[in-house]
C-alpha cells in the first residue's frame, strides 16, 4: 500500500481538508449527547431552569437570600442585579415578563459573564436553599425546635406574625456566619451540583410568585436547545457531505491516475513482463485490484480516520461525564475483540478452503460441459453425478460451518451492547443516588460507550479489509515498478533508405528471461527480399521464437539480429515495426467491425487496398457472405468469427500495412489445404518483393519455399530447398514423410 | 463467481441498543453494505413473478414447517428485544423520582427495584439473542440445503439434457446458473425470509410500544416518514443513474484492457500503443467523473437521513419535555421512545427494500428454473433392442438432418458400412465433419430417415447400449481433473488395473507414462498442461481400446502434436482401428486413400461419396481438394 503513497500526493491537499472536518464532525457529534443530556437535566428535570440564578427576584424575597452573605458576597451580587420599580425606564419591557412588577419593586439580573455565573450559581443554589429550608422548618414545630438549638433561641416559640427573616437579619454577623457556616457543613455534603438541583425548585417557586409562566420555560428551553442540535446535526452533517465529496474525488481520481499508469506501463511492456505477470493477472491488476483501492480510499477517508478520532474524543466526554465508568467500555471493548477475533480465527481458514471448494465445483462442471460427448459416449453420467456431488457437498458442508460461526456474531454483538447499556445504568444509578451525575448525564455516557464501541467495530472492520487491499495495492506497485526489459535507445538510428529488407540472424542465442537453457543456440542465416524463408520443426524446436525475435518481442541473448544491416537494437522499436507485417499464431482481433479490424494495420488504407488484403487473404468469401460486408461486427475477442476465418483476417490485416517484411507464424493451421493453397498462390503474387518468413508444421504449406529452414532442439539442423533437404536433411525427411506418402513427395 | 454464502445472515438489530447518531442506516456506518448500497444492486426484474414465485414455493415447500419455526424464533426474538427498552425506561423514569425525592429530602433511590428490572431485562436481552441465534442456524442449513439441492438438480439437469441446447449456449452461462444465480437465490433468500418477518414484527412491535407511551409523540414520529422516504427516492434515484453509467464505464474499460493485453502483441505488432492509450484515457476520464459522482451521491443518504432523523429526534425532545411536565409521560419514557423512533426507520427501509431484494431473488430464481425447464433429451424407447454381439454394420437411410428444423444441411443421405471397413470423411475446414459423430451417437436425431446399427435403428436401442458399441477420439481432448489411471479408466469403470495397463500399452501411453515423476498415479493438472497434447491425445486412445467398441469414430490430430509423438498417435490409431469398423475424420492423404469409402463433406452436407479413384476421376469437389494439396507443386 505504501508503494502508491506518491500517487496521493496531488490529493494531499484535499485528504488534510477531509481530516480537518472529520475533526468538526467528531465534535459535532460528540457534542449531541450533550445536548440530550441537557434537554433530560434542565429540559425536564429542572423544568427548564438551567441554574439556581434566577433572571428576577421579588425585593423581599432578594432580601431574604443576601442575609447569610457575607458584606462583600452581597454587595456583589446586588450588583449583578438591577432593582426596576414603575419608575425605571425598563418598567414597560419588564413588566410583561414578570407581572408582579406592578405589585412590587423587582430585581432583575444583568447581563454578566460566565465566569460570575459559575461564581453566582451555587451561592445562589445555597442561598435559596436556606431560605426555602427555614421555610419548611418553621412549617414543622419538631424541627424549628431542633434548629433554634443552634441559633440559640427557640424558634417555634417565635411569636406568630413575626418575620423570620426581617430578625435574623438583625442579627449580629458572627452569630450569622455562624449560622452560615453550619449550613455550609450540610451543603458540602450535597456538592455543588446538587445544590444547585435541589435550588430549582424554590427559584421556580419565585418565578410563580412573579407571576412567570413555568410551564413555557421549560418547553422553550428545550426548543433553544432542540435548535442548538439540529444546528450542531447540520454542522455535522455538511462536513460529512464535504468530506463525502473529498473522498469521493480523491478516491475516483487516484483510481483513474493508477490505472492510467498503470495500462501505460503495461502497454510498454514487452513479452518478457506478459510471460513474467501473465496476461490474466494483467488484467485483475489493471481492473479488479484497481477498484479495490478506490474502495479502501473511500473508507480511508470517511471511516478509518474518523474512528480514531470520535473514539478517543468518545473516550474524552466519558470521562468527563463520569471518571469511574470507563471500566464497562473497557469491559466491552475486550469482550467484542475476543468475540471477532473467535470468530475470525474460526472462520478465516475455512474461507480459504471454501475458495478452493468453490473453484473445484467450478472445474468439475467446466468439465463436465466441455467434456459432454465423451461423458455420454462412455454413459458416465452417474460417475460425474458422483463427482460433483462430492464436491457440492464438501462446499456445502464447509458454507454451512462458516455460517454458523457467522451468524453468532450479530446476536452476541448485540448482547454486549445492550448489556454495556444495562451496566451504565446500574452503575450510573448509584452514582446520581450518590449526585456525583445527573440522569442526562448518565444518557450522554451511554451514548458515548455507543459511539467508542462503533469506532471500534469500525476499526476492526478495517483489519480485515485493508490485508485484502494491501494485497491489490502490492500486485499494482508491482506492475508500475516494473521496468520493460525491451526499451529503445537513447538515440536511436535510422534504417537506410531506400529499405529493402534484409533479414540477418548472426550467431543468435536465446533463452527466455529467467529459463536456464538456451531454446535457440547458434542460429546464423540470411533472409533476402523477394524470397520466402520457411521455419520447420517439432514443436519447442523454437521455431516461432525465432520470427518473435525479428520485431523485437524479445531481445536476443548472444548476436545480434539485423535488418537491412542495422542491428534491431540500435532504432526505435516503432520504427523497426513499421516495417515488419505480423500474423500472430492465433488469430486475433479487436472489437469493433471487420473494416476497423483491417485499417489496424495501416489507418489510412484506402478501401481498394482492404479490398486486395481480403482478396489475398482469401477472406473476401466469408466477407461478403455477410450482409454487412465489412462492416460486419467484431465481437470482444472475435468470438464471433471462426477460428479459420480469423486467421484470414489477421493475414488481411497484415497485409493492408505493405511492410516490406512478412512474418506469418504458424498462421495456416486452421485453413484447410485448399484455402491454404490459394492464399500461398495470391500472397506471391502480391507481395513479391517482400521478404518473407513462413512458420509451420505443414511440408505442403512450404515446399516451394526459396529457403527452408529446419529446426530441431533449437539448432538449425538443416538449410536449403525441399528437394536439398530431402536429399541430406534426415529431420526433415523423417516430418516430410509423416505427412505425404512416398509417391506424393516424388 | 466467488460470492459464497459468506456473509453473515444479517438481521435488523433489536432495537434495545442503537448506534449514537443512527439515523436510517441503524448499525451500519456510511459505507454500510445493507441498506441503499443493496438497492443500488443491479436492478432486474424477472420477467414473470407470480409463476417464478410459485416455483420456488414448490421448492422450498419442504422447508415450510422449518421456516415457520424460524419466524416463529425471529418474531419472538423480536418483541423480547423490544421490550427492553420500555421496561428499562422504568428504571430510568425511579432513579429520575428517587433522586427527585432525594433532593426534596423525601426518599432515596429504590434501587432494589431497578436492579430487578435490570435483571429482568438482561433476561430479555439473552432471550432474544439466543432466539436470534437458533433462528440464524435453522436459516443457514435451509439456505445451504437449498443450494445444494439446486446445484445437484442443475448438474443433474445437465446430464439429461440434449447436445442441442449446449450449442446455442455458452458454458459460462450454465457456469453462471450454477454457481451465481444459486447463490443469489439463496443469500436473498436468507435475507428476504428472516428479514421481512423480523421487519414487520419489528415495525409493529415498535408501534404499538410508541403508541403506548404516547400517541401524540408517535403521531410526530411517524410524520417523519414520508419525509425520509422522499429524500431517500430522490437520492436514490439520482444516484442510481450515476451509478450505472460507472458501471457501464467500467464494463468498457475493463472490456478494452482484456483486449488489449490479450492482443498485446498484435497492438505491438503494429505500433498500436498510443492510440490504445488515447482510447483508454477517453473511457477512463469519463469513468472518473461517474464513479466520483456515483460515490458522492450514494454517500450523500447518510447525512442528510441523519439530519431529518434528528429533527424528529428534537420534534419528540420538545413533546415529550412538554409532556413529562404536564405529568401525562415518564422521563423514562422519553428515553425509550427515543429508543424506539432511532431503531424505526431501519426496519422501515427494509421493508421497502425488500421488493427489490425479492426482484433480485426472483431474477436468478427465473433463470434457474427455466434451465431446469429446459426440455430434455427425448426418452429411451420402452422396447429396446438389446444385441448379444455387435457385428458393427452400419447404415444411413434417407437421412435428412439439420441442426435448425427451418436448415436441413443434410440433404437424403444414404450409405452403409460393412463391418470392419474404415470410412474416411473429408472436407474442408467447417464443413461440418463432426455431424457425423454426433448423429451417429445420437446425440442429435435425425429429421427424417433412420440410421441403423446392425439393422436395428439407433432410436430403438437404449441410449447406453448403443453408446457402448461406440468408441471415440476425438482431436478435442478431454480428459479430467484426476489421475491417468482413473482417466484411462474412464473407458470402461469396471475395468481390472491389469487391463488398464494392457490398454495403455495398446495404445503406447504406457512407455511415456514412466517416465512421468508419479507414473499412472499423476493428477492431470486443471489445465492439463502437466502432459503434452499428444500424450492427450493418446490417452484418449488408450481409454477407447478398454471401453473395446464395435465402430469407432476418430479424428486424426493435425497441427498441434510434434512428428515423434504424431507417428506414435497413427500407429496406435492403426491398432484400434482393426477389426472395428471405424469413422475417421481425416486429415492425411494416405489415410484418406486407404480408406474403404470415402464420405465428402461440404457446407454441412455430404456432396460425394465414394472410393478415391473414382472420386478423382469424377472431377468434383473431392478431385479439386486432393489437388489443392498439391497445388504448391506447381507453383
Amino acid at each position: 500500500m505504501l508503494r502508491l503513497a506518491k500517487y496521493l500526493k496531488p490529493y494531499l491537499l484535499l485528504i488534510l481538508i477531509a481530516i480537518a472536518l472529520l475533526f468538526v464532525q467528531a465534535n459535532a457529534d460528540l457534542a449531541l449527547p450533550d445536548y440530550l443530556s441537557k434537554i433530560v437535566n434542565v429540559g425536564i428535570q429542572q423544568g427548564g431552569v438551567e441554574n439556581a440564578i434566577p433572571v428576577a427576584v421579588r425585593q423581599v424575597e432578594m432580601n431574604k437570600l443576601v442575609i447569610f452573605m457575607s458584606a462583600d458576597d452581597k454587595t456583589r451580587v446586588l450588583s449583578d442585579y438591577t432593582l426596576v420599580d414603575k419608575n425605571s425606564p425598563s418598567y414597560a419591557s419588564d413588566v410583561i415578563l414578570y407581572p408582579d412588577l406592578a405589585k412590587e419593586p423587582v430585581y432583575v439580573l444583568n447581563k454578566i459573564d460566565t465566569a460570575e455565573i459559575t461564581w453566582l450559581n451555587p451561592l445562589m443554589g445555597k442561598a435559596f436553599l436556606i431560605v426555602s429550608g427555614i421555610q419548611q422548618v418553621l412549617a414543622d414545630p419538631a424541627k424549628a425546635a431542633a434548629m433554634g438549638q443552634g441559633l440559640g433561641f427557640d424558634l417555634s416559640k417565635l411569636p406568630p406574625g413575626v418575620d423570620i427573616f426581617a430578625m435574623l437579619g438583625q442579627l449580629p454577623a458572627a452569630q450569622l456566619t455562624q449560622l452560615g457556616s453550619m449550613f455550609d457543613a450540610k451543603f458540602a455534603a450535597l456538592g455543588d451540583s446538587m445544590i444547585v438541583q435541589a435550588a430549582v425548585t424554590p427559584v421556580k417557586a419565585e418565578y410563580l410568585a412573579l407571576g412567570m409562566d413555568t410551564g413555557k420555560l421549560s418547553s422553550n428551553y428545550i426548543m433553544r436547545i432542540g435548535i442548538l442540535m439540529l444546528l450542531v446535526t447540520l454542522l455535522s452533517g455538511t462536513c460529512t457531505i464535504i468530506v463525502g465529496f473529498l473522498a469521493a474525488r480523491t478516491a475516483a481520481g487516484l483510481a483513474r491516475d493508477l490505472r492510467r499508469n498503470v495500462f501505460k506501463k503495461v502497454e510498454s511492456f514487452s513479452n518478457t513482463e506478459f510471460d513474467k505477470f501473465s496476461t490474466a493477472s494483467l488484467i485483475t491488476r489493471s481492473t479488479n485490484d484497481i477498484t479495490q483501492i478506490q474502495m479502501v480510499v473511500i473508507m480511508m477517508m470517511r471511516m478509518v480516520f474518523y474512528a480514531p478520532i470520535i473514539g478517543i474524543g468518545g473516550v474524552i466526554r466519558a470521562i468527563g461525564k463520569s471518571a469511574n465508568m470507563w471500566w464497562i467500555i473497557a469491559l466491552a471493548v475486550v469482550v467484542l475483540l475476543g468475540l471477532i477475533l473467535t470468530v475470525f480465527s474460526v472462520a478465516l481458514p475455512k474461507f480459504k478452503i471454501i475458495q478452493t471448494l468453490i473453484d473445484r465445483l467450478n472445474l468439475v462442471t467446466r468439465e463436465n460441459l466441455s467434456g459432454m460427448m465423451v461423458i455420454r459416449a462412455f454413459n458416465m453420467q452417474g460417475f460425474e453425478e458422483t463427482r460433483f456431488d462430492k464436491a457440492n457437498k464438501d462446499l456445502t458442508s464447509n458454507s454451512l460451518f462458516i455460517n454458523r460461526v457467522m451468524v453468532v456474531m450479530m446476536p452476541v454483538m448485540m448482547l454486549v451492547m445492550n448489556g454495556v447499556m444495562l451496566a451504565i445504568i446500574w452503575v450510573g444509578a448509584h452514582q446520581v443516588a450518590e449526585s456525583t451525575m445527573q440522569v442526562g448525564d448518565m444518557m450522554a455516557f451511554m451514548q458515548y460507550a455507543m459511539q467508542i464501541l462503533m469506532a471500534f467495530l469500525m476499526l476492526s472492520m478495517m483489519f480485515i479489509i485493508l490485508p485484502r487491499a494491501a494485497v491489490s495495492g502490492d500486485r499494482i506497485a508491482d506492475v508500475l515498478e516494473t521496468e520493460p526489459a525491451i526499451i529503445d535507445p537513447q538515440d536511436p538510428k535510422h534504417f537506410n533508405e531506400p529499405f529493402k529488407g534484409t533479414v540477418e540472424f548472426r550467431n543468435v542465442s536465446f533463452h527466455y528471461p529467467g529459463a536456464e537453457e538456451d531454446v535457440l543456440h547458434d542460429i546464423s542465416f540470411t533472409a533476402l527480399p523477394g524470397q520466402t524463408t520457411a521455419l520447420i520443426g517439432t514443436t519447442g524446436s523454437g521455431k516461432s521464437t525465432i520470427v518473435t525475435l525479428i520485431p523485437r518481442f524479445y531481445d536476443v541473448t548472444e548476436g545480434v539480429v539485423y535488418v537491412d544491416g542495422t542491428d534491431i537494437r540500435e532504432v526505435t522499436q516503432h520504427d523497426l515495426r513499421e516495417k515488419i507485417g505480423y500474423v500472430p499464431q492465433k488469430g486475433m482481433l479487436f472489437s469493433g467491425t471487420i473494416e476497423s479490424n483491417l485499417l489496424y494495420g495501416d489507418e489510412n488504407a484506402s478501401d481498394e487496398e482492404l479490398k486486395l488484403a481480403a482478396d489475398i487473404s482469401q477472406a473476401t468469401e466469408f466477407i461478403s457472405t455477410n450482409p454487412d460486408g465489412m462492416q460486419t461486427e467484431v465481437s470482444q475477442g472475435g468470438t464471433n468469427v471462426s477460428g479459420g476465418q480469423k486467421q484470414r483476417l489477421s493475414i488481411a490485416r497484415a497485409l493492408v500495412t505493405k511492410a516490406p517484411i512478412y512474418i506469418f507464424d504458424d498462421s495456416f493451421s486452421a485453413l484447410d489445404f485448399k484455402t491454404d493453397a490459394a492464399l500461398r498462390k495470391a500472397l506471391k503474387e502480391h507481395t513479391g518483393s517482400s521478404t518473407m518468413f513462413i512458420v509451420t508444421q505443414r511440408i505442403a504449406t512450404i515446399k516451394n519455399a526459396e529457403q527452408i529452414i529446419v529446426l530441431d532442439e533449437g539448432k538449425i539442423v538443416g538449410k536449403g530447398t525441399h528437394e536439398e533437404l530431402m536429399k541430406d536433411c534426415e529431420v526433415y525427411r523423417g516430418i516430410a514423410l509423416s505427412q505425404l506418402s512416398k509417391e506424393e513427395l516424388a | 463467481m466467488n460470492t459464497q454464502n459468506n456473509k453473515p445472515t444479517t438481521n435488523p438489530a433489536p432495537v434495545g441498543v442503537r448506534p449514537p447518531m443512527g439515523g436510517p442506516m441503524g448499525g451500519r456506518g456510511p459505507m454500510g453494505g445493507g441498506g441503499p448500497m443493496a438497492m443500488m444492486r443491479r436492478g432486474e426484474k424477472p420477467r414473470d413473478f407470480k409463476g417464478t414465485l410459485n416455483k420456488l414455493l414448490q421448492y422450498l415447500g419442504r422447508y415450510k414447517l422449518l421456516i415457520l419455526f424460524i419466524w416463529l424464533l425471529a418474531i419472538a426474538s423480536t418483541a423480547a428485544s423490544i421490550v427492553g427498552p420500555k421496561i428499562l425506561g422504568k428504571a430510568t423514569t425511579k432513579l429520575f423520582e428517587g433522586v427527585m425525592a432525594q433532593i426534596a429530602g423525601t426518599g432515596s433511590v429504590d434501587f432494589t427495584y431497578i436492579g430487578n428490572i435490570i435483571v429482568l431485562t438482561i433476561l430479555l436481552y439473552l432471550v432474544s439473542s439466543l432466539l436470534s441465534y437458533g433462528q440464524g442456524w435453522i436459516m443457514s442449513n435451509v439456505a445451504m440445503n437449498l443450494t445444494y439441492r439446486f446445484r445437484k438438480d442443475i448438474a443433474e439437469k445437465i446430464n439429461r439434457m440434449p447436445l442441442r441446447y449446449f450449442d446455442g449456449t455458452n458454458h459460462g452461462e450454465v457456469l453462471s446458473r450454477i454457481t451465481n444465480d444459486v447463490d443469489t437465490v439463496s443469500q436473498t433468500l436468507n435475507q428476504s425470509l428472516t428479514q421481512i418477518i423480523t421487519s414487520i414484527a419489528t415495525v409493529i412491535g415498535v408501534l404499538v410500544m410508541m403508541f403506548t407511551i404516547s400517541w401524540q409523540m408517535t403521531l410526530v414520529a411517524l410524520a417523519m416518514l414520508p419525509l425520509s422516504f422522499g429524500i431517500i427516492g430522490v437520492i436514490i434515484g439520482k444516484s442510481q443513474v450515476f451509478f450505472k453509467r460507472q458501471q457501464d464505464y467500467l464494463g468498457h474499460l475493463n472490456g478494452h484492457v482484456e483486449e488489449m493485453y490479450g492482443g498485446h502483441v498484435v497492438m505491438k505488432a503494429f505500433n498500436g500503443e498510443a492510440k490504445s492509450v488515447e482510447q483508454f484515457d477517453q473511457i477512463n476520464g469519463t469513468l472518473y467523473d461517474s464513479a466520483w459522482k456515483s460515490q458522492f451521491l450514494t454517500g450523500l443518504l447518510f447525512p442528510i437521513m441523519n439530519f431529518v432523523g434528528n429533527l424528529g429526534y428534537v420534534a419528540i425532545c420538545i413533546l415529550g419535555g412538554y409532556l413529562a411536565i404536564n405529568g401525562t409521560i415518564t422521563i423514562g419514557d422519553i428515553q425509550a421512545f427515543i429508543q424506539y423512533v432511532r431503531s424505526f426507520t431501519q426496519p422501515i427501509s427494509q421493508i421497502a427494500n425488500i421488493s427489490n431484494v425479492l426482484q433480485q431473488t426472483m431474477a436468478a430464481a427465473e433463470r434457474v428454473f427455466q434451465f431446469l425447464a429446459e426440455p430434455e433429451e427425448i426418452p429411451d424407447t420402452l422396447t429396446p433392442v438389446q444385441l448379444d454381439t455387435v457385428q458393427g454394420r452400419v447404415d444411413f437411410k434417407n437421412v435428412h438432418f439439420g441442426y435448425n428444423p427451418d436448415k436441413i444441411i443434410i440433404n437424403d443421405f444414404s450409405f452403409y458400412a460393412e463391418p470392419g471397413q474404415k470410412i474416411a470423411i473429408v472436407g474442408p475446414t467447417g464443413a461440418g465433419k463432426t455431424t457425423m459423430v454426433k448423429l451417429l451417437m445420437r446425440f442429435y436425431d435425425v429429421n427424417s430417415g433412420a440410421i441403423l446399427v446392425d439393422g436395428h435403428d439407433i432410436k430403438d436401442f437404449k441410449r447406453d447400449d448403443l453408446r457402448c458399441m461406440f468408441g471415440m477420439v476425438l482431436q478435442d481432448t478431454w480428459l479430467y481433473n484426476g489421475t491417468i489411471m482413473e482417466n484411462i479408466r474412464y473407458g470402461r469403470s469396471n475395468a481390472t488395473d491389469e487391463e488398464v495397463f494392457a490398454a495403455a500399452k495398446a495404445a503406447r501411453v504406457d512407455h511415456f507414462v514412466h517416465t512421468l515423476p508419479e507414473g499412472y498415479n499423476l493428477v492431470l493438472n486443471e489445465e492439463t498442461t502437466n502432459i503434452s497434447q499428444g500424450q492427450m491425445q493418446l490417452m484418449t486412445i488408450a481409454r477407447a481400446f478398454l471401453s473395446d467398441p464395435k465402430i469407432l469414430i476418430l479424428d486424426e490430430a493435425t497441427s498441434s502434436v510434434d512428428t515423434h509423438t504424431e507417428v506414435q498417435i497413427q500407429k496406435a490409431m492403426d491398432t484400434l482401428m482393426k477389426g472395428r469398423t471405424s469413422f475417421i475424420i481425416a486429415h492425411r492423404l494416405s489415410t484418406i486413400r486407404e480408406a474403404d469409402w470415402i464420405l465428402v463433406m461440404k457446407d454441412g452436407d455430404i456432396v460425394e461419396q465414394g472410393k478415391h479413384a473414382k472420386l478423382l476421376a469424377k472431377k468434383g469437389f473431392y478431385a479439386e481438394l486432393y489437388n489443392s494439396q498439391f497445388e504448391g507443386r506447381e507453383i
